[in-house]
This record gives structure tokens, C-alpha cells and sequence, in this order.
């Protein structure tokens, strides 16, 4: 059963065995082209498989948007460690909700595009930590892996070539820090999920300190694609430098939220209204979060824009992790604000000052300004406060994540932060009225 | 401590995963496992894990405060979680955690005097496409309506298994 029914504008390559019947089992796989890409890359040198993900243009689709090739070619392949392919299925970035439709429907292609990578680095082992929230997916992907094993796709003699590589689920249990690299290393390791600090990263120290290739669901999805058809044709299926499709999760005030397969650069606007079917109820757009919540917001007069990493930083936002989340013109955004830092203070692990204060004491500004008791001062204060949780203040971006959204609202919308001032209740929402005795 | 044959299995494999001297990677999915099955963290359980792994107890407590899915004292047997996350929130999850917690009378990561019911408010949960969505222990419930909320809660207070309220469908086969 399909979530949400595909839209005709949608360009499927790493979902285009969603909705076949059984589209989870080895069978269809195989019967769809499946684990060809491996046979292709058992025949190619390390090399090789390295520089078609390079000219495929694929970026990480966890958020951060790094050269995925580029990525790889960090590993030190000389390195008398073992390698390590870690696999980053800790989806749990706000507004994002595709990794765990890439796991449910077709586990095998992941799959491959893990053994895939073990192979441009060496590596021998693989784990994929999955959010223990996910605990059905952790199910289905144990079965696939046995499958794998069962077909030889797996194990110490792959395919009778003689290599050896093996793979293993790993439940979190719950934490949406441990979907940053460095404290899902951690969090792997049995520890409390703090992040590293880096240099080095993990392609030099990752799992237990050894080379590792750590990337998003969705990225090591894209690989048999690329091998299979090579990087050129992945590449031009998007813009310059941001190669591909990628899965967009649109949810919010449209008609026809549902997560779309698109390429690379798709227009927002048309986003919204060709492939989300519209406003709910005919409303006017107000606002967008374009790619999860960490990311600063698009007011409406400036959605018509290409949907990839270059443009969206040119607009000074980011594509982040794809979750498209479409805010109609009845949204308070000081309560929209607010929710966004109650879970930045919640989730927050506490390591780092900046961050641990900072969110806390936001979520408290945020909470008054809500309540309609905000002070103009308060305002300059939250502005402060986001500068100093800012650009490299922290161990990890989750500082920056709870900042830059904040800051964006705050800018774009300070009318709306005026008129909750000096006891003025939110013009939105007339129930959040602060009760005083 | 002893477990069932089925979770003692579970922990072999889950052992066999890891390098033999790096089997504290095993801790966090064997407490999740095992907090299943036991209901919560007791003393007990840390124990016998930090045995298993080789660590200390205060180093399994030290892991465990830190993450939301374990629990020192055992939740409802329905333990049912609502998000309420910026996709939801736009779309009546809210409201939902609100009746929930007003229908009930129990708060967040609180339990009804019978032990059947606890309530959680959570942050995303991967379902922002088809929100409001909830979970009742693993299992996923999406574009939860009201109604369909009021029936769950009526069902799970009478008695009912989740299965048998047909009104409310899991979608996780």
C-alpha cells in the first residue's frame, strides 16, 4: 500500500519499485534489475566505482549536501584499519519522512549501494543504525539482509568473487542528535550520543576510530542507479553540481502532501501547486521550510526558486534534508517559532554551552512571546542569543539548526513578534491567552 | 537474570554483530529489546546487561538517562505517542495531544492508574506527509482524525486490543 499517490511530474529512479506488489523482497529486486549494479562494480576498480559517483553529481541527502564521491575519496584506503560503511537511517530530522519509504519498500536497493561502497574503500562490515522509533523497518531489513546472505550477495565470498563483506542493523532509541555523523558514532559505540569533534572526520576515524564511509538512507539508494547507468545519465537528470532526484516530503497546508521523487532543481512554486495539489482551503501561501526544520524559512514571495543546494544557499536557506513544509497565511509564526525551539531544547544533548543554554533560553523568550507577555528587548535578545549559538560555537550543527530558523523568523516576520508584545494576545490563536489570576 | 528463549536469542546474535572487543555496541539495542519484554529499567536489567557487555552499571545509566525510548519506570501497556512536530502541529496534532491528555487525565510520559494507558507527547516521528500521525507502541497510525482519536481512546480504556477498533488502522502491515 502506497502512503500517497505518485504525481505524473515525478521522476522515479530510486522509487520506481514502490507500489510493485512485494517490492520489499529479493524477488521483485532481482526481477527489476536488482543487484546487477553490484555485478557491474565487482568487474570496476575502486577507482572507478569512486569516479562515477563523482561525475554523478550525487550530494548527501541528509541534510548537509556533501560531494558523496568526493566523500568516499576521503577514506584512506591505504590505512592498515579496517574499513567501515556506516549507514545513517536515523531519519528524524522535522518534515522529513522519506528515508523510512526508501527502507519499507525496497530495502534491497539500499542495500546494494552498500555493498557497492564497501567496495570502492575495502571496507568488510557495514551497519545500518536505524531509529529505534522504526522498529518495523529494522524487521524488514533483518529479512533482507538474510536474503542477501541467502543469495550470496553477502557474506565472506560474494558472488564466488572472493570478497568479503558483511552487514548488520543497529536500533537506536530515540534521539534526533544521533542523526549527526559524529554522535550516531558515538550512540553506535553504546555510548551517550555527544558528537566528536572534527578533524578528524569520520572517513579517517569513524567507526571505532577507523576509515568509514557514513552516509544518508538516500544517498547509498542512489548508488546502484548510478553504477547501473552510469554517472553522466544520474547527473543530468538535475542542475550543474547538483546531480539526480531526490525525494521531497511535502507536508503542511497543501491539498496533496505525500513524498515525490523530483529532479534536482524542480521550482518550488510548482512544487506546491502542480505536484502538492495547491493551498488547503484555498488559503494564501505565507511561508515554506524548505528541507527540514533546521533550515532558515522562505517567505512566500520568495518560493519561485530552483529547488537545489546552490540555489537555496544563494537564497540564503538550504535544501537540507528534503522535507518541504508549506505554511498557509492563518500560521502564527511566533508559535511556529516556538515549536521549532522546544524541540532544539528538548533534543539538544547538553555538550556544548552555546546550544545547551542558548535553546533553553529561547524556548523560554519564545513560550512569553507566545503568551503575549514579549518585550521589545526580548526580541534584540533572541537575536543575540541565535548569534551565539552560530557558526562554529558548537561541537556540532545542532546549534546552528535551532539558530538560523529562529533567526529567519524573527527577521522576516518581526510584525508578528510585535503584535504579541506587552500582553497583546496571538492575533492567530485566541485559545493560547495567558490566564492571569 | 533470566530472559525469554527469544530475546536470549536475539542478544546472542546481536552479540555476534560486533567486533569481540567492542560488545558495548551491543548495549543501547539490547536494553531497547529488553525493556520490551521486562517493561522498564530496573536495577535489575541494568545490571545483567552491563554484565553481559562489560561495562559498569553506572555506564549502562549513565547511556540509558539519555535516551527518550528508555524509561526507569514502566509505561502503559498501550503507550501511545503523539507527535506534535511542525508538520502535525499544522494539522490539528496539537489538539489531539490535548484531548488525548484531557480525555485520559494523565500528561506526558504519564500512565492511567490501571497501567493500561500512557501517554507521550513525541517529537517527529517520519510521517510529516501524512499527519497528524501517532504511534501506539511500534505501530504507525497515520492522518489521524479526532474521531478516529476518541474511538482509540474509548477502545484502548474498555479493554480493547488495538487490532480489534476497527476505526483506526495501523499501517505498518
Amino acid at each position: 500500500m502506497l502512503y500517497n499517490q505518485p504525481n505524473p511530474l515525478e521522476v522515479r529512479i530510486l522509487s520506481r519499485r514502490f507500489g510493485m506488489p512485494n517490492s520489499h523482497t529479493i524477488e521483485t529486486y532481482l526481477a527489476t534489475d536488482g543487484y546487477k549494479a553490484l555485478e557491474k562494480a565487482l568487474g570496476m576498480t575502486q577507482d572507478e566505482i569512486i569516479n562515477e559517483v563523482k561525475a554523478s553529481g550525487l550530494r548527501g541527502r541528509g541534510g548537509a549536501g556533501f560531494p558523496t564521491g568526493m566523500k568516499w575519496s576521503f577514506v584512506p584506503r591505504q590505512s592498515p584499519k579496517p574499513k567501515y560503511i556506516m549507514v545513517n537511517a536515523d531519519e528524524s530530522e522535522p518534515g522529513t519522512c522519506k528515508d523510512r519509504l526508501l527502507i519499507e519498500y525496497d530495502p534491497h536497493q539500499m542495500i546494494e549501494g552498500i555493498i557497492i561502497a564497501a567496495q570502492a574503500v575495502g571496507a568488510q562490515q557495514g551497519y545500518i543504525y536505524i531509529r529505534g522509533e522504526y522498529r518495523y523497518l529494522i524487521d524488514i531489513v533483518d529479512r533482507a539482509v538474510d536474503e542477501a546472505y541467502a543469495r550470496g550477495y553477502l557474506g565472506d565470498n560474494i558472488l564466488g568473487r572472493g570478497v568479503k563483506f558483511h552487514l548488520a542493523t543497529h536500533s537506536g532509541a530515540g534521539a534526533y542528535e544521533c542523526g549527526e555523523e559524529s554522535a550516531l558514532l558515538e550512540s553506535f559505540e553504546g555510548k551517550r550520543g555527544v558528537p566528536r569533534i572534527r578533524p578528524p572526520f569520520p572517513a579517517v576515524a569513524g567507526v571505532y576510530q577507523s576509515p568509514t564511509i557514513l552516509n544518508n538512507v538516500e544517498t547509498f539508494c542512489a548508488v546502484p542507479p548510478i553504477i547501473l547507468q552510469g554517472g553522466a545519465y544520474f547527473a543530468g537528470l538535475g542542475t550543474p553540481k547538483n546531480g539526480g532526484t531526490r525525494l521531497f516530503c511535502l507536508s503542511g497546508h497543501i491539498n496533496k502532501p505525500g513524498v515525490y521523487e523530483l529532479p534536482m532543481g524542480f521550482n518550488l512554486m510548482r512544487m506546491i501547486n502542480e505536484v502538492g495539489g495547491g493551498m488547503r482551503n484555498g488559503k494564501k501561501l505565507k511561508a515554506v521550510v524548505p528541507g527540514g526544520s533546521s533550515c532558515p524559512l522562505l517567505k512566500a514571495e520568495e518560493c519561485d526558486l530552483a529547488m537545489d543546494y546552490d540555489t537555496l544557499a544563494a537564497a540564503k536557506s538550504m535544501l537540507g534534508s528534503g522535507g518541504v513544509v508549506i505554511l498557509d497565511e492563518d500560521t502564527c509564526m511566533v508559535k511556529f517559532a516556538l515549536r521549532i525551539m522546544r524541540f532544539y531544547a528538548h533534543e539538544s544533548c547538553g555538550w556544548c554551552i552555546p546550544c545547551r543554554e542558548g535553546t533553553a533560553w529561547m524556548k523560554k523568550l519564545l513560550t512569553r512571546f507566545h503568551e503575549g507577555m514579549g518585550q521589545e528587548s526580548d526580541i534584540v535578545l533572541i537575536g543575540d542569543l541565535s548569534r551565539n549559538m552560530l557558526g562554529g560555537r558548537t561541537f556540532c550543527p545542532l546549534g546552528d539548526a535551532a539558530a538560523l530558523p529562529t533567526q529567519s523568523i524573527v527577521e522576516k516576520w518581526r510584525e508578528e513578534f510585535e503584535a504579541h508584545l506587552d500582553g497583546k494576545p496571538c492575533p492567530y490563536d485566541q485559545s493560547s491567552r495567558l490566564v492571569t489570576a | 537474570m533470566t530472559f525469554s528463549p527469544e530475546l536470549e536469542a536475539r542478544f546472542e546474535k546481536f552479540l555476534a554483530k560486533y567486533p569481540a572487543d567492542r560488545k558495548r555496541s551491543a548495549m543501547i539495542p539490547m536494553l531497547i529489546y529488553a525493556q520490551d519484554e521486562v517493561g522498564s529499567m530496573t536495577d535489575e536489567l541494568i545490571n545483567e546487561v552491563a554484565k553481559r557487555v562489560g561495562v559498569t552499571p553506572l555506564q549502562v545509566n549513565e547511556v540509558l538517562t539519555y535516551y527518550s525510548m528508555l524509561h526507569r519506570k514502566p509505561m502503559g501497556k498501550y503507550h501511545v505517542q503523539i507527535c506534535t512536530n511542525i508538520s502535525c502541529l499544522l494539522v490539528g496534532g496539537e489538539e489531539l495531544w490535548n484531548r488525548a491528555s484531557h480525555k485520559l487525565g494523565i500528561g506526558h510520559k504519564e500512565v492511567t492508574a490501571d497501567g493500561r494507558i500512557s501517554l507521550e507527547e513525541v517529537e517527529c516521528i517520519g510521517a510529516c506527509s501524512w499527519a497528524p500521525a501517532i504511534q501506539v507502541n511500534y505501530d504507525f497510525y497515520h492522518d489521524v482524525t479526532m474521531a478516529q482519536l476518541e474511538k482509540l481512546i474509548d477502545g484502548l480504556t474498555a479493554g480493547k486490543h488495538p487490532e480489534e477498533i476497527a476505526e483506526l488502522v495501523k499501517v505498518n502491515g
